[in-house]
């Protein structure tokens, strides 16, 4: 039997719950990398509030192309090959938004972002929220606005936890500069792990 | 028949230079001709021109056609017109035939004023800092302080990085198109087998084959047609010829195969109407043009200087000009912190695939360009 309540055919890009998170860690008027950018949304958001000096990276020609219409700057290429077109330390922030669970070089990629941004900002969507691990308890795999994707057809090969996360930071000698767990946009305090739905980190390499 | 949102019918204009232009050389030509056409009309603060800025075998007739009757349109009609991707509702359009060149611009089969003779092997060899140079006169001439955009593919796209390292102050956008920083030397030695099939050529007498009432056609054809399957993706061949033949096989050597009869085809064509010393000249400005050079080798500082803000393109089948060398000029502009996109697309066609209409390509250009700001009163 299906237990999903979230019909994600009706999933809309809607305003991002985390957009507003990300557009505090970002300096006023600083040079930003948004990776897996889509269509754009989150570099126009930080142009228009903080003025960035903005560029995209995004593989998809339509996405690609959204970019180009909202005034984005874009570059085509796919981040699984790395990021060898950018230099050491070239921008003030290079962002992963809810697209880590995506990609197949989870190290390699965040290696990179570390490589080339002075700062580091990479949102996923937690599997260890509640209504995951309920739906995994009741036979089957999580659907969800964060997650809103069947197991057939989703995108996403690397998922993971906050619990998981913290751990792949400690490993890889990330320093976390700050953490962020929020649901339905609001911040969570108490137990996020199992409370929290995005978790958003702020990093830097260790040095 | 014209389509509907063509130029039109239009005419080739000459405009004629007597100050003296030293080229990179060191040589001087005392005076030249460029021939252009334009589309579209200057708007009153002439803030919405854009120079585009022929390849190999290109000329001025980018768009239109010179008559009802003409069979073909200018070689860039897809992308230049009322409505299409370079809008002649919006901007302003310019085609100048590169000097050197043979469609009217002074080159080797002019007549130098000097001697009443075909400049023939004594016309200097012209670069793309010569070109930009020559066509920063044309602006002058019609009046254009900036250019809103310069675009160009292959030869062209160098001439258009060129413009923005020259005068960065006179281009705002720069479209740079399935082109590279420099010529590799697998390029390179394609230039020189063409123009080795040129230059062996009996006929060819040292480029001074107009005094002989003769020209190197042989050469120029196997120059073409060798010039040709770089244009082509294996792919591309494949799809459009594979292994059929026209008839059975002959056991000769005979033009069999179709891919035989298009290359033969495109050679004689092409040897019927070029110049062969503009084409040696045009495969020596490729090979010579690189910005990177008095940098030692390094491309971000060569482009330093540069001030617009660009489109680069390429095309993944593309193994004249591969994405990865416009992949350089893009790290160079980020290196630089200059505002760039850049778009890889996905055709089949290979280096031809720069002048296909195809839809995805031609959304890109029409988007960027759309983006444009242009003053006057031809705001969008």
């Amino acid at each position: 039997m299906m237990q999903n309540n979230v019909n994600n055919t009706n999933y809309v890009s809607e305003f991002r719950q985390d957009f507003a998170i990300i557009a505090n860690w970002v300096k006023f008027g600083s040079k930003v990398l948004d990776l897996g950018c889509g269509d754009g949304e989150l570099l126009q958001y930080l142009r228009n509030s903080l003025e960035v000096k903005g560029y995209g990276v995004e593989k998809d020609d339509a996405n690609w192309l959204a970019c180009m219409q909202n005034g984005s700057n874009v570059i085509q290429m796919d981040l699984e090959d790395g990021l060898s077109g950018f230099e050491d330390q070239s921008f003030d922030t290079v962002i992963l938004s809810q697209t880590l669970q995506a990609m197949h070089h989870t190290e390699e990629i965040v290696q990179e972002m570390l490589r080339v941004g002075r700062e580091v900002i990479v949102t996923f969507p937690n599997f260890g929220y509640w209504r995951n691990r309920l739906q995994i308890l009741t036979g089957n795999m999580p659907v969800s606005k964060t997650l809103p994707y069947q197991w057939f057809d989703t995108p996403n090969v690397h998922l993971c936890t906050i619990h998981d996360f913290d751990q792949f930071c400690k490993n890889h000698n990330i320093t976390v500069l700050e953490r962020r767990v929020i649901t339905d946009a609001q911040a969570v305090e108490f137990m996020p792990n199992l409370l929290g739905n995005l978790a958003m980190y702020r990093l830097k390499a260790s040095s | 028949m014209l389509e509907n949102n063509s130029v039109g019918i239009v005419v080739a204009q000459c405009a004629h230079f007597d100050t003296p232009l030293t080229l990179k050389s060191g040589a001087v030509l005392p005076a030249f001709d460029l021939t252009y056409e334009t589309y579209g009309t200057l708007n009153h603060d002439k803030s919405n021109a854009v120079l585009i800025c022929h390849a190999l075998s290109g000329t001025h007739h980018v768009a239109g056609k010179y008559s009802e009757n003409d069979k073909y349109p200018g070689w860039w009609d897809n992308l230049v017109g009322p409505n299409k991707p370079l809008d002649t509702n919006k901007f302003f359009v310019i085609g100048v035939n590169n000097l050197g060149g043979c469609h009217g611009s002074t080159g080797s089969a002019s007549v130098n004023p000097v001697t009443g003779k075909p400049w023939g092997s004594t016309f200097p060899i012209v670069t793309v800092e010569d070109w930009v140079n020559s066509q920063a006169r044309l602006l002058d001439f019609l009046g254009i302080p900036t250019l809103a955009a310069v675009i160009g593919g292959s030869l062209g796209g160098m001439q258009a990085l060129q413009w923005t390292l020259a005068f960065p102050n006179r281009v705002r956008h720069a479209l740079v198109i399935a082109s590279a920083p420099n010529l590799t030397a697998q390029n390179m030695a394609f230039n020189e087998v063409a123009r080795q099939a040129i230059i062996t050529d009996p006929e060819f007498h040292d480029g001074d084959y107009y005094a002989h009432n003769t020209v190197p056609r042989r050469g120029l054809r196997i120059a073409r047609m060798l010039g040709h399957i770089t244009y082509l993706s294996d792919d591309a061949m494949g799809a459009k010829f594979g292994r059929k033949l026209k008839s059975n096989i002959q056991y000769s050597f005979d033009a069999e195969f179709e891919m035989e009869s298009y290359l033969r085809y495109q050679g004689d064509k092409f040897a019927g109407e070029f110049d062969a010393n503009t084409y040696l000249r045009m495969t020596r400005a490729l090979d010579y043009y690189d910005p990177a050079l008095p940098f030692n080798g390094d491309l971000t500082s060569a482009l330093k200087q540069a001030k617009a803000q660009f489109l680069v393109v390429s095309f993944t089948s593309d193994w004249r000009f591969s994405p990865a060398r416009s992949r350089e000029i893009v790290k160079a502009l980020l290196d630089n912190e200059l505002t760039v996109s850049y778009a890889e697309v996905t055709a089949a066609h290979g280096h031809d695939a720069f002048l296909m209409p195809d839809a995805h390509y031609h959304n890109i250009l029409r988007t960027y360009l759309s983006n444009i700001e242009i003053g006057g009163n031809d705001a969008k």
